[in-house]
């Protein structure tokens, strides 16, 4: 898989197409399987793990239902071209960081990857645009079906799926939705909201998030229990709670339109003309201003751009992938500048000449 | 006379081992100044997934002496050789045996994340039932890994032997 061209392009995920895509920007399911015979990862040899990686790679590639499927090999990777991964969410931060024999397959189209030797020996994600959940799990059963074909995975009779970290355990599942959520943020009622979803075992995180302000505004809600309930009731406690979410959203938005239509009108379209007009921006002011872009696309308040082209600003704009897009290795300060020319590029064409864009 | 609680005057009637220091140290304390005091130390541990970390710290300072919880941090797997310590430094279990190993220790954790001590969700398509057998596998490479390194080339060979009789039978099975 050459990683430059993945760069020019944008994941199946981030069309922006989907039902309720305006406010729920992804959803994924992600499966954590081990082998049978091999000790979890962090007590594998190095042997064991090039011999768990050969196995469950070759099983993947090999597979004739899985066509269009590209392996890439961790450890021979660049630093920039790990972290482009991690910015592409096609690998986790733990996969790029560890040390030793592991690898990801990827499909062309971005719809699903398998990491092998993460915390557990398989890690399957699926992921798609908008709240599409059931199509994600038939998605995922059956490429999990497919590579239990050819292994044999370590199941317990009681416990079922067993799992290097015991939060796992059970059906090995996460469920989650990434939700766009500005107007929440504004209004001061993302805490309250988050502390009831808390309540029912459903954990929130903040996109890339360390800190506690996430950035974007983008949130991820996903299932804290594996054990105990169905796969389907896992996807069904998910997918109950977002329509409440998406009402909270749109009532908050209908409050800022209400309060001040002038005011919010005003908000996005600063943030919209800074990101066309600035020489020089850091990463957390374009995921900021890009958050209010958004929510002012998706309010009509702003109709110069498409919502596909700012989620894939949202992606393109972080450091690994302006470093791959640009071909070379940038420092801080080069990287605000050619933040600033991407950016510039990417909208600017689209409102001088409407109609007749040009590279 | 009862003891009296640590912070305040109300009578201790919690008995915290605290492990995370140098030495183990003995807190007494009321119930109000227990419950506080147990949810700071789940506040510290790693945010966001606060589980596994704080509810085993919580459920063993609550339920063992020192010297059961020493003795149990000695405990070690028979098939990868994680001891209990290991385990619980980490949060990350070493083997699929372990489930089996530390099936007693466990439980009360799984119940305490999960709410719930049995899978009702998807099985395996081809092989459901239970893989624990397999698990000799590890065991017996681990032991040539470990006569590889004294030398001990004829045990080794043995060894190797039996593990490809294993594999052999369970590609038959
Ligand atoms: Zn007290
Ligand atoms: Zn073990």
């Amino acid at each position: 898989m050459n990683l430059d061209e993945l760069a020019e392009r944008c994941g199946e995920w981030l069309k922006g197409s989907g039902p309720e895509s305006d406010i729920v920007m992804s959803s994924r399911i992600r499966l954590a399987r081990n082998l049978a015979d091999y000790p979890f990862i962090r007590r594998c040899t190095e042997q064991d793990r090039a011999k768990i990686l050969r196995t469950l790679r070759d099983r993947i590639l090999n597979s004739q239902e899985l066509p269009n499927v590209s392996y890439v090999d961790v450890a021979a990777l660049a630093p920039v071209d790990r972290q482009f991964l991690v910015e592409r969410q096609l690998i986790s931060r733990e996969l790029s960081e560890s040390e030793g024999s592991r690898g990801v397959l990827i499909d062309a189209e971005e719809k699903f990857s398998v990491m092998i030797n993460e915390e557990d020996h398989v890690r399957i994600q699926v992921m798609s645009s908008g709240l599409a959940l059931q199509s994600a799990w038939e998605q995922i059963n059956r490429i999990d079906d497919l590579i239990e074909q050819k292994v044999t995975y370590a199941f317990h009779e009681r416990l079922g799926y067993l799992t290097a970290c015991p939060t796992n355990v059970g059906t090995g599942m996460r469920v989650s939705v990434m939700l766009h959520l500005p107007a929440l943020v504004i209004t001061k009622q993302i805490d309250k909201v988050f502390r009831s979803l808390q309540k029912i075992s459903l954990a929130v995180r903040g996109l890339y998030g360390e800190g506690s302000q996430a950035m974007g505004d983008f949130y991820q809600i996903s299932n804290q229990i594996t054990l105990g309930r169905r796969e389907d009731e896992l996807i069904r406690q998910v997918s109950e709670v977002v329509p409440v979410m998406i009402d909270y959203e749109r009532r908050a938005r209908e409050f800022l339109i209400k309060q001040s239509q002038k005011d919010l009108h005003d908000r996005v379209s600063r943030a919209y003309g800074i990101l066309c007009t600035a020489q020089t921006i850091s990463s957390e002011e374009t995921m900021m201003l890009l958050s209010s872009v958004r929510m002012g696309v998706n309010l009509g308040l702003i109709e110069d751009v498409a919502i596909p082209t700012i989620n894939q600003l949202f992606i393109h704009t972080q450091p690994a992938h302006l470093q791959k897009i640009r071909g070379m290795e940038l420092d801080t300060a080069d990287r605000n500048v050619e933040r600033a020319h991407y950016l510039q590029r990417q909208l600017r064409p689209r409102k001088a000449d409407d109609g007749t864009e040009k590279n | 006379m009862p003891m009296k609680c640590l912070n305040c005057e109300k009578p201790a009637t919690f008995h915290i081992t605290e492990l995370t220091g140098e030495q183990p140290q003995e807190l007494h304390l009321c119930e109000e100044c227990a419950r506080s005091y147990l949810m700071q130390a789940e506040d510290k541990s790693d945010a966001g997934a606060p589980t596994l970390a704080g509810v085993l710290a919580q459920q063993l300072k609550l339920g063992q002496t020192a010297q059961e919880l020493a003795k149990l941090d000695q405990r070690a797997c028979p098939v990868c050789g994680i001891t209990f310590y290991e385990f619980r430094q980490q949060g990350r279990l070493g083997c699929p045996h372990d489930y089996v190993s530390f099936e007693k220790e466990l439980e009360p954790l799984l119940v305490n994340i999960h709410g719930d001590h049995a899978h009702v969700g998807k099985r395996p398509k081809r092989v459901a039932q239970s893989t624990d057998r397999r698990t000799e596998l590890i065991r017996l490479r681990r032991e040539m890994e470990k006569a590889v390194a004294k030398e001990d080339y004829e045990r080794a060979s043995q060894l190797r032997d039996q593990i490809r009789a294993f594999e052999e039978k369970e590609e038959g099975h």
